[in-house]
């Protein structure tokens, strides 16, 4: 159990290094992309002076390095800013969007391991078989198909067509839960099959692998039968890689929010992206560049911690 | 055993076994009418080279092959139970309950993410219907009996945690869990060092007796066959060539394949009064006759060592500890002559080689190649040291580019040294294939198209393009098989008194060892225990160890089967050390003219 431990607190470290470095890039990023934020605001007819007094009222003509010191302080005190057009706190502006992305992520990677997962095993199982062969074809065929694409085609049928689902949106404030949640039936649906297609391919790939290793036939010498050889002995074994394609795969998903929310007209996080640079937003484009970039190291600490769970040599 | 056991009806009955696989071509039969049978109390052994279907018999008896793939035909009782009609679950009854079965490969065939005492308990939960409470008990007693030391407190370890040794005692008493009255054993001791060997066989002969269990063995080893078999098996590309009692078959061999296989293995104390190596016999496939091999021509004495390697230390530092791989170790080797490098794995043996030519940085000591220390060297005075130097390496299928054909494998260092246009290269590579004993027109081939004792073969080639004064053969023989393994032994030797070739043979076959070295020096957890000419080590061994390792070789000998004093259990101690460790100093005591032995000090 110390070994754990030991394992939790150097990831832990690390983890620290990588967001102190991606606060660092955010800011630099920020500050050299060409445009100025005050006269952006202010629109074509501001005067230098407005221009001027406004970039003083903003800090943005202290010194680079106190302006460094200033965004991280801001951080550390959960203070991401205010926004120049929504007149609210980054913080609040991220948070009113984080319930569409999270639930349309979730959704997504359920769907997509749900089918992924078993597929996956059996095809490694019935290796060289029909089955399998379908399954090879469609999984490169999913796989190249854009989500955005398949999402249309799903609207066109479903929304447009049949009239099951609302075409987009995510519905108004007053809204219940579930009835939102409706909303997200669609684009999780797009979304969990184009992902399935990576994660299935790599659950086979992985089995097959493992299926020919050693321990496996020394399972089959004990007497184990073949649904406990498959999924205690190789199974366990397999989950290693795959786990690594599930958190890339969610990863993808908060970093692709951007493109999805805006084909399914969701107002997500990845929306408040889009327009935030469309108008020139940097305080919200730092704070969501800075949720997101955390997101994402979170997700790799997550797949790291569940390498330690699985695999006894990792604890090292 | 066996008198009273031929009387009874065999525990295992194989009556025309033949296995075929699917190929491209239709169904492939890779063994042919097969027929054994296995007594209780008895042990069977098959024996033969690789690609003889040895494994394959076994997996078929136990119906473990692809059941798509594979197709098995005659019969195979089990206790009078035919196996080819019995039902998959009737199968999973039998496989770990009444038989077990032990595989090659300890360092993979263990689970490496459930611990050792679920791996073991398994087996009582599935055939016992015990409860895993009940069974860990029973797991404990199993560690114990094939002398796991303190086997309760390793019971939640995992795998990785465990030697090589250890990790084969598990996979025995996994076999034996449910007292099996068949044990199928498929190359148990192949992948473990000659100590651990001898104590697995001990205790697998122990188990035997005490369980009276029949027992089939599979070995590509003669010395083993001699140690353990009461009878043998002889198998040859998919055929059954012979079978008769142990003995019988090594005094009186009937095949051509069986007396030319005999023949070629490498046997302790055949040396004479040689004192140079001597070739490996000739055999003759023909009659299976066999001419012993000459004594090489002495090697004349010269003032300056080629390589010359001074209180050489390589350490590797661990999250928990520093790796004294190779601790002060200190050594010649003069033009023309063979120092072989012997011990166990993790002794420091490769480390010291790889070291040498710089493919791992030194921590101290000086190297010296040819008058000029090199231990130092820049990028180019590495090149023209590895112009001198050049290595083999063990496994001829890892060690060449399966994209690059060999010619130009071999022509690579010529052309990379720029010592040579492309079509004088061409020329000479040609000539060092035939140098190997290949035809000159096989440059254009890739490896794939060759055999394992080819490819070897084509690495010697390429190491010597580039006319190297000495090579570094790291286990250059260990990986052939045994008629192989002769060949190309004799091969190196030839060459060596062809050019004056310096070798550093690195090797665990103390048996191999005898017929190529000059000189012998034993490592042991890094540092080197005892050094001398090659009959002083052999026939007057100082250091315990020294003693240990040549007393457990197999001999191929059944006659001579139990005069072997008992190994003992013990695992190799690790070089990993703390930190703070300061390696004492060692002094050598000279017991003959170049003979050194350590002077143990605790």
């Amino acid at each position: 159990m110390a070994r754990i431990a030991q394992a939790l607190l150097r990831r832990l470290g690390g983890m620290a290094i990588v967001l102190a470095l991606v606060v660092t890039v955010v800011f630099i990023i920020v500050r050299v992309t060409p445009g100025d934020p005050a006269a952006v605001m202010l629109g074509s007819d501001a005067t230098p002076e407005d221009i001027a007094q406004l970039r003083t009222r903003m800090g943005l003509d202290a010194p680079l390095i106190m302006q460094y010191g200033q965004f991280v302080m801001g951080i550390l005190q959960g203070d991401l800013g205010q926004s120049i057009f929504l007149n609210q706190p980054v913080t609040t502006a991220l948070a009113a969007r984080a319930e569409p992305t999270f639930f349309l992520t979730l959704f997504s990677i359920l769907i997509a391991v749900t089918i992924a997962l078993p597929v996956g095993i059996l095809s490694a199982v019935k290796r060289g078989t029909i089955f399998d062969q379908i399954v090879v074809t469609l999984t490169m065929v999913a796989a190249s198909v854009p989500s955005f694409w398949l999402g249309l085609m799903l609207i066109q049928i479903f929304a447009v067509g049949q009239g099951w689902f609302p075409a987009s949106g995510y519905g108004g404030p007053g809204t219940p839960f579930l009835d939102r949640l409706h909303h997200l039936i669609l684009p999780a649906v797009a979304l969990g099959v184009v992902n399935s297609a990576l994660i299935t391919r790599f659950t086979r790939a992985s089995m097959l692998d493992v299926l020919g290793d050693d321990y496996v036939r020394t399972a089959r010498a004990k007497g184990a039968g073949e649904g406990r050889v498959i999924l205690k002995h190789a199974l366990k074994n397999a989950m290693i890689p795959i786990i690594t394609v599930i958190g890339l795969s969610v990863a993808m998903l908060v970093a692709g929010a951007v493109v999805t929310e805006t084909v399914f007209g969701l107002p997500g996080i990845g929306n408040l992206v889009v327009s935030a640079v469309l108008r020139r937003d940097y305080p919200v484009i730092q704070g969501a560049l800075l949720v997101v970039a955390a997101i994402y190291v979170l997700i790799n600490f997550i797949v790291d911690m569940l390498y330690i769970l699985v695999d006894p040599r990792v604890r090292l | 055993m066996t008198d009273t056991a031929t009387t009874s009806r065999p525990v295992l009955s194989v009556e025309n076994l033949t296995t075929s696989f699917k190929t491209k071509d239709g169904w492939n039969a890779v063994i042919r009418n097969i027929s054994l049978h296995v007594h209780a109390g008895e042990t069977v052994a098959i024996v033969g080279e690789s690609g003889s279907g040895k494994s394959v018999t076994a997996l078929s008896t136990m119906r473990l092959l692809p059941a798509g793939r594979s197709r098995t035909e005659g019969r195979i009782l089990l206790d009078g139970k035919d196996l080819l009609a019995a039902t998959e679950a009737e199968m999973r009854s039998v496989r770990g309950g009444s038989v077990g079965m032990i595989f090659q490969e300890p360092m993979t065939s263990l689970n490496p993410v459930f611990t050792i005492g679920n791996q073991i308990a398994e087996a009582l939960v599935l055939h016992r219907s015990l409860s895993w409470k009940e069974a860990e008990a029973e797991t404990v007693r199993l560690m114990e009996r094939v002398r796991i030391p303190a086997a309760k407190a390793r019971l939640h370890e995992y795998p990785h945690k465990f030697s090589g040794g250890m990790r084969q005692r598990v996979v025995i008493a996994m076999a034996l869990a449910c007292r099996p009255k068949l044990l199928i054993a498929d190359e148990p001791t192949t992948a473990l060092d000659v100590t651990i060997q001898a104590e697995i066989l001990h205790l697998l002969r122990e188990l035997q007796r005490e369980e009276n269990m029949g027992v089939l063995f599979i070995t590509h080893d003669m010395g083993v066959v001699a140690e353990i078999a009461d009878r043998t098996v002889v198998m040859f590309r998919g055929d059954m060539i012979e079978t008769g009692p142990t003995g019988q078959i090594f005094a009186s061999p009937e095949a051509i394949y069986t007396k030319s296989l005999l023949a070629s293995i490498p046997r302790l104390g055949t040396m004479g009064a040689a004192s140079a190596p001597k070739r490996f016999p000739e055999v003759d496939a023909s009659t299976g006759n066999a001419v012993d091999g000459r004594e090489m021509s002495p090697v004349a004495q010269t003032a300056s060592p080629i390589l010359k390697v001074a209180n050489l230390s390589v350490r590797f530092d661990l999250p928990h500890g520093r790796v004294h791989a190779v601790e002060d170790v200190s050594f010649d080797l003069h033009p023309g002559e063979t120092l072989s490098l012997v011990g166990e794995s993790g002794c420091g043996k490769s480390t010291t080689g790889r070291a040498i030519i710089r493919l791992i940085s030194p921590t101290a000591g000086t190297i010296v190649i040819g008058g000029q220390d090199v231990t130092k060297a820049g990028t180019r005075e590495l090149r023209t040291m590895r112009r001198m130097s050049q290595i083999i390496f063990q496994d001829p299928f890892a060690s060449l580019n399966p994209r690059i054909t060999v010619g130009s494998a071999i022509a690579e260092p010529i052309l990379a040294h720029g010592l040579m246009g492309r079509r004088d290269a061409k020329t000479w590579v040609a000539e060092l294939l035939e140098q190997v004993g290949l035809p000159a027109k096989m440059a254009d081939r890739h490896p794939h198209e060759f055999s394992g004792g080819q490819r070897q073969r084509i690495s010697i080639a390429r190491a010597l393009a580039l006319n190297p004064k000495f090579i570094i053969a790291d286990e250059a023989v260990s990986a052939l098989d045994v008629t192989i393994k002769a060949q190309v032994s004799n091969l190196l030797l030839d060459l060596q008194e062809k050019h004056g070739l310096a070798y550093l043979f690195i090797s665990h076959d103390m048996a191999v060892v005898e017929r190529m070295s000059h000189r012998v020096a034993v490592m042991f957890l890094g540092e080197i225990v005892e050094i001398g000419p090659r009959a002083a080590i052999f026939d007057n061994p100082q250091h315990s160890y020294t003693r240990r390792l040549i007393s457990a070789v197999p001999v191929p000998d059944p006659v001579r089967r139990g005069l072997r004093p008992e190994p003992l259990t013990e695992e190799i101690k690790s070089p990993v050390r703390p930190f703070e460790y300061v390696p004492p100093k060692r002094s050598y005591r000279e017991v003959s003219p170049g003979h050194f032995v350590q002077v143990t000090t605790s």
